[in-house]
């Protein structure tokens, strides 16, 4: 197994990049700002205007390490890859089975258990502790979504449409978002939320939220490309020039453990305050400099996390479990399992 | 994949007698782990690099001889190669250096075997010996390369072509004694992929929690 190595997020403007023997140096303006050693890199990631040496690229192509690039609030803009890795059987094997509706189902149907069963999960931990804190509304709306994800999870199991599907999906989100706010304890009203919304986000939290999924989409992009699946072709997100439609859907049960638990702890926390964020004038709303290197750091700590894998049963940083996740869809693809058993969050 | 294009590796048969899915990770799914692409690609490359020769008291000595053999599509390298001149013909042996200790199973004479029907086809020569030097015993053993040794080593070579061409990865076989020892356990999590419980049955009971 990958040991869980770091991923390097750069967010000094003006930064470059360059390998030196062992190590990865970084330089601003000629001087030496920093040194990690190289072989304890998983991905880099570079926000706004960060130049990587083309020795550097040259390495990290050669080790499977994803380099990607994005604009300093979060938006992808491009990524490096090398010769192209994995193997050529397996991702004809992905396009048979995204071709295919009969196959395509019951990946999606897992897919979303996985994503339903975690969405409520977070909702019932909630409950658990801190039922006895909450306003009556709160703790009613938590119930019911409860409730609510779990009927839709039962549907799930008996759906063989694809569209259906999609649409139970829609439901959940609809539920589990229409109760979150109920899940921040910031008595700030700074903090209001009132559903989802992107691009732009036009609140702080799904600033946050936003900003957290750009990061889980791209350790599920790497998760897949290591196991030499194509993460732009996927079963749930159908195909879109410059989609990572298969690390979209590889997301969708990690979305409510690992980006939606994290934003409500650094509200919940008050590591993320309101004066962390800038609202534009057309209402777009964007987070500090600072706040992203908080939000980065928290991530990186919350990815070391040990936990029981539900299926393998062996222990795992939770970062880690994208990667296994990648792993399970390719064996299941090969025809070593007759199912994609998804991650479910106890 | 077309006949001629298979070219089977030389370590692969050494994989494939240990265990044909551990085979079928490394050379069909071509699997990443521990960079070990770059670590094999790395010995290979600086084998291509220490190609060298030198003559001590009579023997000439080949290192790092890129090898091939046509007839079973075999491609490798042997550590080393000793050429002699006997008294009526040419005598050549490979020897290949070992880090451990001799084994039980057969998979380092069909190693240096293969070598061997190498160098015969591209020498035209008979070779009827070669020698596995193990470095924990420190000892030289000699190999003769008798009929059943060449039987075996052509037959796993042929399993490892058809393995490659059927382009499917065996199933997972759980043998504590074998998969403990093996360093792509991790990958091929021969427990969970062995046990028959379909998925649906396991995720039925994870949601009753």
């Amino acid at each position: 197994m990958r040991r869980l190595l770091n991923t390097l997020y750069v967010t000094s403007e003006g930064a470059w990049l360059k390998i030196d023997g062992a190590n990865i140096v970084m330089m601003i303006e000629s001087e030496e700002r920093g040194r990690i050693p190289a072989h304890m890199l998983e991905s880099l990631v570079c926000f706004g205007r960060v130049l990587v040496s083309p020795p550097l690229m040259a390495y990290c192509c050669e080790q499977a390490i994803a380099i990607s690039y994005f604009t300093p609030n979060g938006r992808f803009q491009a990524r490096v890859e090398g010769p192209v890795s994995g193997n050529v059987l397996l991702r004809r094997t992905q396009y048979r089975a995204t071709d295919d509706p009969e196959r395509c189902v019951p990946i999606i149907r897992h897919l979303l258990i996985g994503k339903i069963h975690n969405q409520r999960a977070v909702a019932r931990r909630q409950l658990r502790d801190r039922g006895d804190r909450l306003h009556d509304a709160d703790r009613r709306a938590l119930e019911s979504t409860v409730k609510r994800l779990e009927r839709i999870g039962t549907r799930l199991l008996e759906t063989y449409d694809a569209q259906v599907l999609r649409g139970l999906e829609g439901e959940a989100a609809q539920s589990y978002f229409g109760s979150f706010a109920a899940l921040i304890n910031s008595e700030e009203d700074e903090f209001v939320f009132s559903g989802r919304n992107r691009r732009p986000p036009r609140d702080r939290v799904n600033a946050l939220l936003s900003f957290l999924y750009t990061l889980l989409t791209h350790d599920c992009r790497s998760a897949l490309e290591q196991t030499g699946l194509d993460s732009a072709v996927g079963f749930l997100h159908r195909d879109r020039p410059g989609r990572p439609s298969l690390a979209l859907d590889l997301a969708e049960e990690f979305r409510p453990i690992l980006a939606d638990r994290l934003a409500l702890t650094l509200i919940n926390r008050r590591q993320i305050k309101a004066k962390d964020f800038s609202v534009a004038e057309s209402g777009a709303v964007l987070l500090s400099d600072d706040a992203r290197k908080t939000v980065l750091t928290t991530y990186q700590e919350r990815k070391r996390e040990e936990l029981t894998h539900p299926f393998l049963g062996e222990t795992a940083p939770l970062g880690l479990v994208p990667s296994l996740q990648a792993q399970l869809l390719a064996r299941h693809l090969r025809g070593d399992l007759d199912a994609y058993p998804p991650f479910i969050w106890q | 994949m077309e006949e001629e294009d298979i070219i089977v590796p030389i370590s692969a048969l050494q994989h494939y007698l240990y265990c044909d899915r551990q085979c079928a990770l490394i050379h069909l799914e071509r699997i990443w782990q521990e960079n070990r692409h770059t670590a094999e690609g790395r010995v290979l490359h600086e084998r291509a690099d220490r190609y060298g020769h030198e003559q001590r008291r009579g023997v000439h000595t080949a290192m790092a001889l890129p090898l091939a053999c046509e007839r079973l599509g075999l491609t490798g390298y042997a550590d080393v190669v000793e050429f002699e001149q006997g008294d009526t013909v040419r005598i050549v042996r490979p020897v290949e250096y070992k880090r451990g200790r001799p084994k039980a199973h057969r998979a380092d004479e069909v190693q240096l075997c293969a070598q061997a029907l190498c160098l015969e086809e591209m020498m035209s020569v008979d070779i009827p010996e070669g020698a596995l030097f193990y470095g924990q015993t420190k000892r030289r053993k000699p190999v003769a390369f008798d009929q059943a040794l060449r039987q075996l080593t052509e037959d796993i070579a042929a399993e490892t072509r058809a393995l490659i061409r059927h382009g499917k990865t065996p199933r997972a076989v759980y043998v504590a004694k074998k998969c403990n020892g093996c360093s792509l356990i991790d990958h091929c999590q021969p427990q969970a992929m062995s046990s028959h419980a379909p998925v649906a049955q396991w995720l039925a009971a994870q949601l009753r929690h």
